[in-house]
């Protein structure tokens, strides 16, 4: 049984429609990633299955449940918010408390609850401490702790990262998993960044304009994107695509090799490469430039051995392996499938 | 092409530094006016207040003759003088309690989306935006002692016979005054304190919201202790508009009846303008110092205090 | 009680909330706009009363027994000098705004910008001032205002008022300009310009809100002021509105009501629907200054 369930839920505010009949649902404690760029509607989605909005159309089901018309605290859902939304008037316990007592639990199972929610994330020693005197990390534990005392059907985390340092962020990212990993519970997880919806997600769905463009494991979406916006949003560098005469061609830089690298069995395609531009990044080299037979002005890029001798101002015989190859419609961009 | 060619293309000739540019020297020059004002416009008849109040000077006697404490002696021999300052203090802690409970309520109303709230947001900035001694009139006809509609309605539906007296009966007359000076700082308030509301960051509303607080808890447990310092503010505004205010007391009730509402700024002007006592005027409104800075620093130091944001 | 069945006790409780919570909202509002306005709206029925109307205790205040009549406020406008009362609040008003901002605007920036404990200093020395009130400052100023040969003239007015919003325009706008970042104005500097002219080119359309936070404010306060007046001036031609209609209409014992209640509703509407429509930037400018700053 899917713990989040979404049918048909659209969410208009009055012209613009941010949530376009979008179907979803979620599995039992999967990490589940809501990935796109901004205004893609994806944090209006949390919201919805929050309960901080109500959808206009659609329905909303948490375990088996469904949840429209219902607020918030019926839901059993834990938010954590891009900002942490720690109340800043109270102390870190106080902080964590404080939805035990909306509930009305008594003072003597709130302690507990808060000493085992703050020792399960390792900040019991701050709890008397304000939110102010915290780091970034210590406070989304906090913010963890307070969606975890209240023993949540659903996490629901809106870019938590994003206020971090980069250097920060890698830590963070490797804490918050652990934790989920820990607890089980079901977990929604807004972000913009694919890198981080790659590195962390079960499932990832990928939206843009208030639809989800494809919804899979990341590496259905890497290899078997569904569309051109997925095929060029995951990935860095994006995924090549040349245009054709009558379909798009797509395929990725680390794909796109010298032609003598390949065997028959790969069935390489062949494309001749200008090298414009060589730039080497340490751990990679990818080479900058334009395939012949195309429009000049499109980009393409290839991933080469750091140590590769091709220069810049060179024209090489290139290839890609016909499994690796992608085909698109190029009106729609949706991806066309079968015999190619 | 030379430096020198340079320099005179930019727009500013940066040949030295000019006073224009310099930090230091703006930032001087740019006070300077407004200190100069202050101290000439404010500084000054500050301390021929504070050297009238130690003379004994009149309308009739104008040179300001040292007099020693002899004048202030005189303030304080009178017993209405006792009364206005604890009328002063009496209006502004009763009406400011008031103002703070109401300007909050009004400030949580007209921050939410309502139809016709540009109206209702029009009324209810009425009786800050009418000049007071305008207002104070209104209010003179709506509590006089025979056409009060007040007890035009009362009597209609039979909880009165005859009239309230509003102005001349020295309970009600307080309590007037009190009333009008409420009904007038709310306005104000509200708008402050709406300013505070809106510097609440709206995930921690939503953050309450998922935690599962109510309306109730939310208000009070959130957003009100993180509008403390704001709050503060407003009453301060209010404080400072209601001890300072001599026309509310002089145009409703001119201090009376027999002096019971009268209030230190209102004694202090009829003692001299009125009376001609310059001196005795003097001394007595210099108390209005003292209580003010009092109340203000408390407020301060409590609205310091709960600075989180 | 299946889970389903309980939920949908939520959700119709969840409704009833709504609903009662949008009820309860409006009935407060009307509550409170009409405990507000209320003397006005029944003024504006007064100010049509004739007479016989109005000073009969046993007719319905709230609305006209007899027809109403616009003598009163005829008598308002061509009887008394009402237009000249507020031709000079208006005319003081516009000048003290001026003379605010003239002088507010750099003061406030410099605090912002001067480091530490000096710009702490001041501006506490400023609010302090500000808690110096005219009802102390009155009777000598009468003093200064004489010698300066201004009693009796506008000027009096115009050069006093100022003491009153200075301070408070400062405090706000202190606020303002300590939030905007010193990055623009440097830009602006790197590109050419003096440190003065950058700022007035850059920063001061930043602090635009604030700006119509002081205007509407200066210019209230400099509209309601009543000692003041009272105390320099005392010829008709040159009084403002505050001191002007009560004198005028209010001779003796006897009170011109409908006249008074008419000046009152053609004064407060006009400046409340203007302060209405600036609302917006004002409670903006609050929250930069007073709260930020």
């Amino acid at each position: 049984m899917s713990v989040v369930e979404v049918r048909n839920l659209t969410k208009e505010f009055g012209d613009m429609v941010a949530v376009d009949d979008v179907d979803l649902a979620s599995r039992e404690g999967e990490f589940l990633v809501l990935l796109g760029p901004s205004g893609c509607g994806k944090t209006t989605l949390l919201r919805m299955i929050a309960g901080l909005e109500e959808p206009t159309s659609g329905e909303i089901f948490i375990g088996g449940e469904r949840m429209n018309g219902l607020p918030p605290r019926i839901r059993k859902v834990a938010m954590v918010f891009q900002s942490y939304a720690l109340y800043p008037h109270m102390t870190v316990a106080r902080n964590i408390a404080f939805p035990l007592r909306a509930e009305g639990i008594d003072k003597a199972e709130q302690d507990k609850r808060v000493r085992w929610a703050a020792e399960l994330l390792g900040i019991d020693r701050y709890l008397e401490r304000r939110p102010r005197q915290l780091s970034g990390g210590e406070r989304q534990r906090v913010a963890l702790a307070r969606a975890l005392v209240r023993e949540p059907n659903v996490f629901l985390l809106d870019e938590p990262l994003s206020n971090l340092d980069a250097k920060l962020r890698a830590a963070a990212r490797d804490d918050l998993l652990e934790f989920q990993r820990r607890v089980g519970i079901t977990t929604i997880y807004v972000t913009h960044d694919q890198v981080e919806a790659m590195g962390m997600g079960d499932r990832i769905a990928v939206m843009r304009d208030g639809k989800i463009r494809q919804f899979g494991t990341p590496e259905e979406i890497y290899s078997d994107p569904a569309d051109t916006f997925v095929a060029t949003f995951i990935g860095s560098p994006p995924m090549n695509l040349l245009r054709g005469e009558h379909r798009v061609v797509g395929f990725r830089p680390e794909n796109f090799r010298p032609i003598g690298e390949f065997t028959e069995r790969d069935i390489p395609s062949t494309f001749r490469f200008h090298v414009n531009r060589s730039e080497y990044l340490g751990s990679d080299r990818f080479l900058y430039g334009s395939v012949e037979g195309f429009d000049e002005n499109t980009k393409v890029i290839a991933r080469v051995p750091v140590s590769s001798s091709i220069s810049e101002g060179t024209t090489r015989e290139f290839g890609v392996a016909a499994t690796d190859l992608c085909y698109f419609d190029p009106r729609t961009g949706t991806r066309l499938r079968g015999n190619e | 092409m030379s430096d020198e060619a340079l320099a005179v293309g930019a727009p500013s000739g940066r040949v030295g530094r000019s006073f224009l540019d310099s930090e230091r020297l703006l930032a001087v020059g740019g006070l300077t006016p407004a200190v100069v004002y202050i101290i000439a416009l404010v500084g000054f008849p500050f301390v021929l207040a504070v050297v009238m109040a130690f003379s004994d000077v009149t309308v009739g006697d104008p040179t300001l003759d040292f007099v020693g404490f002899q004048t202030l002696r005189q303030v304080f021999d009178d017993a209405v003088f006792w009364r206005a300052l604890r009328n002063t203090l009496v209006f502004t802690l009763v009406s400011n309690a008031l103002v703070v409970v109401l300007a909050t309520a009004l400030a949580l109303i007209l921050t939410k989306d309502f139809k016709g709230k540009w109206i209702v947001r029009l009324l209810v900035l009425l009786p800050w935006t009418t000049p007071v001694s305008l207002a104070t009139i209104t209010w003179l006809w709506t509590l006089d002692s025979i056409f009060s509609p007040i007890d035009w309605f009362l009597r209609q539906v039979g909880l009165l016979e005859g009239n309230m007296i509003w102005l001349g009966q020295p309970k009600l007359a307080l309590a007037s005054v009190i009333a009008v000076h409420t009904w007038r700082i709310v306005p104000l308030a509200a708008v402050i304190v709406m300013a505070g509301m809106l510097a609440i960051p709206t995930e921690l509303r939503d953050a309450s919201d998922i935690d599962g607080a109510g309306f109730w808890r939310r208000t009070f447990e959130i957003e009100i202790p993180l509008m403390a310092p704001i709050i503060g503010v407003a009453v301060l505004f209010g404080v400072i508009l209601s001890i300072t205010d001599m026309t509310v007391v002089h145009v409703l009730t001119r201090g009376g009846p027999t002096n019971y509402t009268q209030v230190l700024a209102s004694w202090a002007f009829y003692k001299g303008i009125e009376g001609g006592d310059l001196a005795q005027g003097a001394g007595t409104a210099l108390f209005l110092l003292p209580v003010l800075i009092a109340v203000a620093a408390l407020i301060l130091r409590f609205a310091r205090r709960r600075e989180v944001l | 009680m299946t889970a389903t069945a309980t939920l949908e006790v939520q959700r119709r409780r969840a409704e009833l909330r709504r609903v009662w919570g949008r009820v309860g909202l409006y009935v407060l509002a009307i509550t409170a706009a009409l405990l507000a306005a209320f003397p006005f709206l029944w003024s504006i029925i007064t100010m049509f009363k004739q007479d016989q109307d109005l000073y009969n205790k046993e007719n319905n205040p709230f609305w006209f027994t007899l027809p109403p009549t616009l003598e009163h406020i005829q008598y308002l406008f061509e009887s008394t000098a009402f237009m000249t009362f507020v031709r000079n609040t208006v005319l003081v008003g516009a000048s003290v705004v001026l003379v605010t901002l003239l002088i507010s605007l750099p003061a406030a920036y410099s605090l912002a910008r001067l480091a530490g404990r000096w710009g702490e200093r001041m501006g506490i020395a400023i609010f302090l001032v500000y808690l110096i009130p005219p009802t102390l400052l009155f009777l000598p100023m009468s003093r200064v205002v004489a010698s300066l040969g201004l009693l009796e003239s506008l000027w009096s007015l115009i050069l006093v008022y100022p003491t009153i919003t200075i301070p408070i325009s400062v405090w706000l706008l202190m606020g303002f300009f300590k939030g905007i970042p010193r990055d623009i104005e440097e830009q602006a500097m790197v590109d050419g310009y003096t440190r003065a002219g950058a700022v007035m080119r850059t920063v001061l359309p930043l602090v635009f809100p604030g700006i119509v936070a002081v205007i509407v404010f200066a210019f209230t306060l400099s509209a309601h002021e009543f000692i003041y007046a009272l105390s320099f001036i005392s010829s008709t031609a040159n009084k403002p509105i505050s001191v002007g209609v009560p004198t005028a209409l209010v001779r003796g014992d006897v009170f011109f009501w409908q006249s008074l209640q008419a000046s009152a509703v053609f004064v407060a509407l006009p400046i409340a629907i203007v302060f209405n429509l600036f609302l917006d930037r004002f409670i903006a400018g609050f929250t930069m200054g007073a709260v930020k700053g």
